[in-house]
């Protein structure tokens, strides 16, 4: 820094960016791995896809645009991996990378960059696949860990993600969210539908179908724990998420459990966990302060358990995120705290009162 | 997909109209901008803006006929009032802005002509007859009328220098 | 919205941040004594005011302790000789401020005595009238020593006009590196409990409660054995965070009393004053001592002995930091030259800079304690909302000021900021967020000096113009008068000399 003269402080605390993201992607890290083992070479090879496309991505238009690059501070990378935990981890290459593109250029630099983004980039990208290509982002493989017989090596893998997967119907499969929902549009009810599926050992450690953000629900939720510990992200969001889903689906449950998933079906499935600790706490898009955080993580809970349980795609937390996102601004401008010495509406507190207390 | 775009599109149109009549029915008056602009701006009336007076640069101003950078006397300073006042973004790069100045004489050129005194339009330069004249730093107003007055070039303007109480932190650069 | 209050922010003072504070092993070393420099560098402003007005002239000879500038105005202070010797010079000198600006300075070539002027001493402080301690404070100069130097004498007399009950005596120093108060605690803690008991009077307050952070439990210690015997004085620790040596925190703290913004502690009935300030005014009153010297702390990596260092007033401070071993070479290039702490110190262009009455500091910082780095942009993390500790949102305030919307940067709480620093030590992008503050209130305090100096215009060109027209007025009616009846006397009488006024009619 040469601008000179500078201001205080002359001193800092030492936090970073790039120290923050490292963080984030140390917590990604256990999960991610048990979500390669569990499905394989072509997740490992999307995975590797979508967050080269948004590195690619954010050089591309930083040169374009002719600032600075500043991939060094990793949020290119967080993005990217954030997206490629929530695609099928068998879907094809060219998902990946436009996945990475939308993310990077629409969900981010449009905006301007780093800190502008009004919307989660990686949950924008999610959600224009979604819509844009409902069959390949729907089509979920069975789990087929990396060391099972028959599972595919780095070269068929390869394949697998390059081309078009092989015929789905060996392999395809629902995610648990899918499958209750498709069963409940034939006539069947939740109960019978989701059988052994809710078995508590088989939901924690998540080897189902599913992307590779939505398995190892233990994996995640040990990292968000390491988040909370290191201080990258508070209490607030997680918590006020999972309060917002558990709270109406046990409700719910309790009152139609023919209809509505148990609480736990909720909590241990699809992102959710992967949405309350990564994905709402995105410093950019959430609100403030800690009641605004509050606000922000149970509306972002609760829409989640109503598309869900009422709307027409079975997971519906990228939704809720972006929708919350959308309404961010707005939590921030009523979500305010309270100056030292004023009251909330900001008037100067008065004097002559405390003295009376006192 | 069809729906989505209909409702969006009656969405735009509707908040469109709305803002139109928005703008239509919560018109501010005239004549109150004017009038604030006009207690902005110097008030020495010393015609450098083009206009007959600050009354006529305010006018001027706010019928957007005019820049706020307008005025010299005012300097960048008054420019940025005024364009947040009007909530316009506003050119300063033709703006040449060194800090606020004053009038000063040099003593060994004057030779009393009095035809300083007459136009300054604050009474800012004391002086009779043949006699040197001062300008009193504080009560000039920097409008440069009197400088081209001077028959001997005796006088020109110069920087009020920044004492320490008026020194203002220069803003960061900006970052990306 | 009391209930949220309670739930998510108690009214205590829970925020604010935990500096690494480098206090030791300068804290722990005795406090050495300054040998007398050839040459004092007294500025004229020291303190928050009006800068004082030199009653000496260049030539004349000086006694220490003898006053060589008058206070102007209401709030300003007194200045006095920091020692004996010869006002060599009145003018100009680099001020001990980041802008490099001039400060005028008097300047005196010491003549190697020392010798004091004759002091009015007086045996029984608590026999005086109230006021005239205030009178024996303003006159021996004494201005808060914890660094924003207001003339403690003003403090003192108003606190007693706004019936405070409690002085709060602020041994806080939560700035990093800073130990000048806790040396001085722990040293002279009889002096500095005389010296509260002598403001307690002066205040007319009921009791005085000592706040100490408790990571000097030497200081305590010290204090609580020397305010023993006072019932009306307690020590009190606090707890270590940074900023609890702000009036306010401090209040807060100690109280759990929230002074109103744009207020003073004397609304709510207390009155707050730094230690150091409490010795000086002892000294001030028991032994019309007129403060010129202090203790300041020399710290930094690049010291070579840091520690504590009684310095007289006008000392330059390069002269300290050689009397201190002078820097050290295998530091590299000192990233910081500052005069204060690191969290609201200023760098200053020069160590060719005098101490004066509010210097509690002189650092060398090398560039691992700054730890600055590249401004980033800003992440909305909200870890500067989490650290403010007036409750203010620092990123939107900057991204206001930033867009040059100085107007909304005020509605979002720009006035209430204190400049603490917090929001920028913890920034992860390190955006120099204290400096847009510092930058927007220097532009509004400017908008407010064009506005009045646009008033004063507008009086004149009004007074302008009504001359001319009662000039012209004048002048009609003498023509009127002439035609009416010949008048012998030669037209228009020649003007009296010097008169600003030109002749009417030929402006018109
Ligand atoms: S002295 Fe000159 S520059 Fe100053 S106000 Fe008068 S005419 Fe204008
Ligand atoms: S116009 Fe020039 S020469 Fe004439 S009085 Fe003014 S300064 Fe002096
Ligand atoms: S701490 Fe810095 S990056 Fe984070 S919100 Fe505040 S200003 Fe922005
Ligand atoms: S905004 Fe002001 S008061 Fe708040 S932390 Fe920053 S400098 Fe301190």
């Amino acid at each position: 820094m040469s601008t000179l003269p500078p201001a205080s402080p002359h001193a800092h605390g030492g936090a970073s960016i790039a120290r923050t993201m490292r963080h984030v992607q140390l917590a990604l890290l256990p999960a991610t791995l048990f979500g390669f083992w569990l499905f394989g070479w072509p997740a490992v090879h999307l995975f590797v896809i979508t967050v080269g496309a948004c590195v690619l991505t954010e050089l591309v238009c930083q040169r374009l645009m002719r600032v600075e690059s500043s991939l060094g501070d990793g949020s290119a990378v967080l993005t990217g991996w954030l997206l490629a935990l929530s695609l099928p981890p068998w879907a094809p290459a060219w998902i990946g990378a436009l996945g990475g593109f939308i993310a990077i250029a629409i969900g981010k630099q449009l905006f301007g960059g780093l800190g502008q983004n009004l919307f989660n980039p990686a949950m924008v990208a999610r959600v224009a696949l979604l819509v844009s290509f409902p069959v390949v982002m729907t089509q979920w493989v069975a789990p087929l860990p990396m060391t099972a017989d028959g599972a595919p090596g780095f070269g068929e893998g390869l394949q697998i993600t390059l081309a078009s997967p092989p015929a789905p119907d060996a392999i395809a499969s629902a995610s648990l969210l899918g499958h209750a929902k498709t069963e409940l549009s034939r006539g069947v009810d939740v109960l019978h539908a989701i059988g052994a599926a809710t078995d508590p050992l088989f939901s924690w450690v998540g080897s189902r179908a599913g992307s590779l953000g939505e398995t190892g629900a233990i994996f995640l939720l040990a990292g968000g724990l390491y988040l909370l510990a290191t201080g990258v992200i508070r209490w607030h969001i997680p918590l006020a998420v999972l309060a917002g889903l558990a709270i109406p689906a046990a409700i719910g449950h309790a009152l139609d459990p023919a209809h509505y998933l148990p609480a736990s079906a909720h909590l241990l499935s699809g992102a959710a966990i992967l949405g309350a600790f990564f994905i709402s706490t995105d410093y950019v898009t959430s609100p403030n302060t800690a009641f605004g955080q509050l606000v922000f993580g149970f509306g972002i809970g609760l829409l989640t358990w109503i598309i869900r349980s009422w709307g027409g795609y079975p997971e519906g937390m990228a939704f809720a995120v972006l929708l919350l996102n959308a309404l961010t601004p707005v939590i921030d401008r009523y979500c305010r705290p309270r100056i030292l010495g004023r009251t909330y509406r900001g008037a100067p507190i008065d004097a002559a009162a405390q003295r009376g207390v006192k | 997909m069809l729906f989505a775009v209909v409702s969006l599109t009656l969405l735009g149109a509707a908040l469109g109209v709305m803002l139109g009549l928005a703008s239509r029915f919560f018109a501010v008056e005239a004549n109150p901008v004017v009038t604030e602009l006009e207690a902005m701006m110097p008030g020495s009336n010393c015609g450098q803006c083009g206009f007959p007076g600050c009354a006529g640069a305010a006018a001027a101003i706010a019928a957007g006929t005019a820049s706020p950078a307008c005025c010299p006397p005012g300097g960048r300073a008054l420019a940025e009032t005024i364009a947040a006042r009007l909530g316009i973004a506003v050119d300063l790069a033709g703006l040449r802005d060194e800090g606020p100045k004053v009038a000063g004489i040099r003593e060994d050129i004057c030779i009393g002509c009095t035809r300083c005194i007459k136009v300054c339009p604050t009474d800012a330069i004391l002086g009779g007859p043949k006699q040197i004249h001062n300008v009193l730093r504080d009560a000039c107003t920097g409008c440069g009328s009197c400088i081209e007055r001077c028959p001997t070039e005796a006088m020109a303007m110069q920087p009020l220098p920044v004492t320490l109480q008026q020194w203002v932190w220069p803003k960061p650069a900006a970052c990306a | 919205m009391g209930f949220i209050d309670r739930f998510l922010r108690t009214r205590k003072f829970s925020r604010g941040i935990h500096p690494e504070d480098h206090k030791r092993p300068a804290a722990d070393a005795l406090v050495r004594k300054m040998p007398l420099p050839e040459r004092l560098y007294v500025p004229l402003l020291q303190h928050v005011g009006a800068p004082a007005h030199a009653a000496v002239a260049v030539g004349d000879t000086v006694q220490k302790g003898q006053r060589i500038a008058a206070p102007q105005g209401a709030i300003s202070a007194a200045i006095h000789a920091p020692t004996s010797g010869r006002i060599v010079a009145i003018g100009d000198i680099v001020a001990p401020h980041p802008s490099g600006l001039p400060v005028a300075a008097i300047t005196i070539d010491s003549d190697g005595r020392d010798e004091w002027t004759t002091l009015t001493a007086c045996a029984d402080p608590f026999a005086l009238e109230p006021a005239e301690i205030g009178r024996r404070v303003s006159a021996a100069g004494v201005v808060g020593l914890g660094g924003a130097a207001f003339p403690s004498a003003v403090k003192l007399s108003g606190g007693r006009d706004a019936n405070v009950d409690l002085l709060i005596i602020n041994g806080g120093e939560c700035e990093p590196f800073l130990s000048c108060d806790d040396r001085l605690m722990r040293d002279r803690a009889e002096e500095a409990v005389d010296g509260i008991a002598i403001m307690l009077h002066a205040a007319g307050a009921r009791e005085a409660r000592i706040g100490i952070e408790d990571n000097k439990p030497e200081a305590i210690a010290a204090m609580r054995a020397a305010a023993a015997g006072h019932p009306k004085i307690r020590v009190e620790p606090v707890p270590t965070r940074y900023p609890m040596g702000s009036e306010k925190h401090l209040v807060l703290a100690l109280t759990g009393l929230e002074v109103p913004a744009q207020g003073r502690p004397a609304d709510v009935g207390v009155v707050v004053h730094n230690v150091a300030t409490a010795v000086a005014v002892r000294d001030a009153v028991r032994f019309g001592r007129p403060l010129v010297s202090r203790l300041v702390t020399v710290n930094g990596a690049c010291v070579r002995e840091p520690g504590n260092v009684e310095v007289l007033i006008g000392t330059l401070a390069d002269e300290v930091l050689e009397f201190c071993g002078g820097l050290r070479a295998d530091r590299g290039a000192p990233a910081r030259l500052l005069m204060g702490g690191p969290m609201t110190g200023m760098q200053v262009p020069s160590l060719r800079v005098p101490v004066i009455k509010g210097t509690g500091g002189i650092l060398v910082l090398d560039a691992d304690e700054v730890g600055l780095r590249t401004p980033g942009p800003c992440i909305r993390c909200s870890t500067c909302v989490r650290a403010c500790p007036v409750g203010l949102l620092p990123l939107e305030i900057a991204r206001r000021i930033r867009a040059g919307d100085l107007d909304a940067a005020v509605k979002f709480g720009l006035k209430d900021c204190i400049a603490c620093g917090c929001c920028a030590y913890d920034c992860p992008s390190h955006i120099p967020l204290v400096q847009y503050f510092h930058h927007a209130k220097g532009e509004l305090a400017a908008r407010d000096r064009n506005k009045l100096r646009n008033e004063a215009t507008k009086t004149l060109a009004q007074a302008r113009a009504e001359r001319l027209e009662r000039e012209t007025r004048e002048k009609a009616e003498t023509a009127a008068r002439r035609k009416a009846g010949p008048d012998p006397q030669p037209a228009p009488a020649p003007r009296p000399a010097g008169a600003a006024a030109p002749p009417a009619g030929e402006s018109a």
